[in-house]
């Protein structure tokens, strides 16, 4: 090994951590718990995945349930993000997200207000005045947003804790449909931005990362893929390739050849 | 009396909070599950006040776990 290797400073990415509300985190990569065919399978991709922060929906106790995605997560040490899907306005979110603290003990929420069963696409008048409240309240609060810069920043404004723009709509594996949103969205904003829902494969979650994004949350893309767990696996080198990449600093597009090798003399 | 547990009206012999949650967990009198929050008519009932809590004829009670989602 030479000298220059063994002086070497580039920090190492596993020192690289994602930072939300003061609490680090080894990996960028947050997954979902939606779409599993089995509890088993869904253990098995959340360990694949290295995932250390995981989303739960909160819904009424059916009679008799057996086993659960709580102690799932519990015994592999994965701290349990609730969400307020399926709320449709602010109220709803608000109350789902006290119960989601009630239940999980902890403040921090997934903040998501639909506007419509058909896009499943955020409200942004009822997101940010849910925000509002659960911020006053105390809560840690990662919005579920469009990718609109400026939605984006008032939700920062308002306290918010992350900001999680959509690469495409929830569930339709699209990838990022507009990279130049997120990249503003990256550029402007002081808190982590995740990049959330529409992820279709491997390459859009690096794409995510590259473009400057502090992590991606993902669930469809791994809990319905034919194989759960590889693609989790896959998903977990992705986002630290791409990371890894966007820390490198790439280089400069050009339009013709630029020779690698030295001139013949 | 009657309550409204999780949208259903039925005739319960439950007369607290947790005793609600124990019928719907089938947790009998052993360890209540976690991860479970309770709603009674709206309003939040912390864990620690669900066997003080008592209900009402007509009260609305919302058992909520969390769940595969998100």
């Amino acid at each position: 090994m030479t000298d220059t290797l063994d002086t070497h400073t580039s920090p190492d990415i596993d020192e690289d951590r994602l930072v939300i509300a003061g609490v680090p985190f080894g990996s960028r990569l947050i997954t979902g718990t939606g779409g599993a065919p089995s509890l088993e399978v869904l253990e098995e991709a959340l360990l694949a995945s290295g995932t250390e922060l995981t989303t739960v929906a909160m819904r009424r106790v059916a009679p008799g349930t057996q086993g659960s995605v709580w102690d799932v997560l519990a015994r592999n040490g994965i701290r349990p993000l609730p969400n307020t899907a399926g709320c449709f306005t602010a109220a709803e979110a608000v109350r789902t997200a006290r119960l989601g603290r009630e239940a999980v003990e902890t403040d921090w929420v997934k903040l998501e207000v639909i506007a419509d069963e058909h896009t499943l696409l955020p409200d942004p008048v009822e997101l940010l005045e849910a925000a509002e409240t659960l911020v006053d309240d105390g809560f840690t609060v990662l919005p579920y947003t469009n990718d609109d810069p400026v939605l984006a920043r008032r939700l920062e404004q308002t306290g918010c804790a992350a900001v999680m723009p959509l690469a495409a709509p929830i569930g339709s594996g699209l990838g990022i449909r507009n990279p130049h949103n997120l990249e503003l969205i990256v550029e402007q904003a002081g808190v982590p931005v995740i990049v959330d829902a529409g992820i279709g494969t491997a390459s859009d979650a690096a794409l995510a990362m590259e473009l400057g994004c502090d992590a991606v949350l993902l669930a469809t893309a791994v809990t319905r893929a034919q194989d759960p767990v590889l693609m989790a696996r896959a998903m977990r080198d992705a986002v630290r390739a791409g990371r890894g990449a966007r820390r490198a600093g790439r280089i400069p597009i050009r339009r013709h050849a630029l020779a690698s090798s030295p001139d013949v003399v | 009396m009657e309550l409204i547990i999780n949208g259903e009206t039925r005739r319960s012999t439950a007369t607290t909070v947790e005793a609600v949650v124990r019928d719907l967990t089938s947790a009998g009198a052993g360890e209540i599950p976690g991860g479970i929050a309770v709603a009674v008519n709206d309003e939040v009932v912390r864990r620690t006040a669900w066997s003080a809590t008592d209900l009402s004829p007509g009260d609305r009670v919302d058992v909520l776990t969390a769940v595969q989602g998100g």
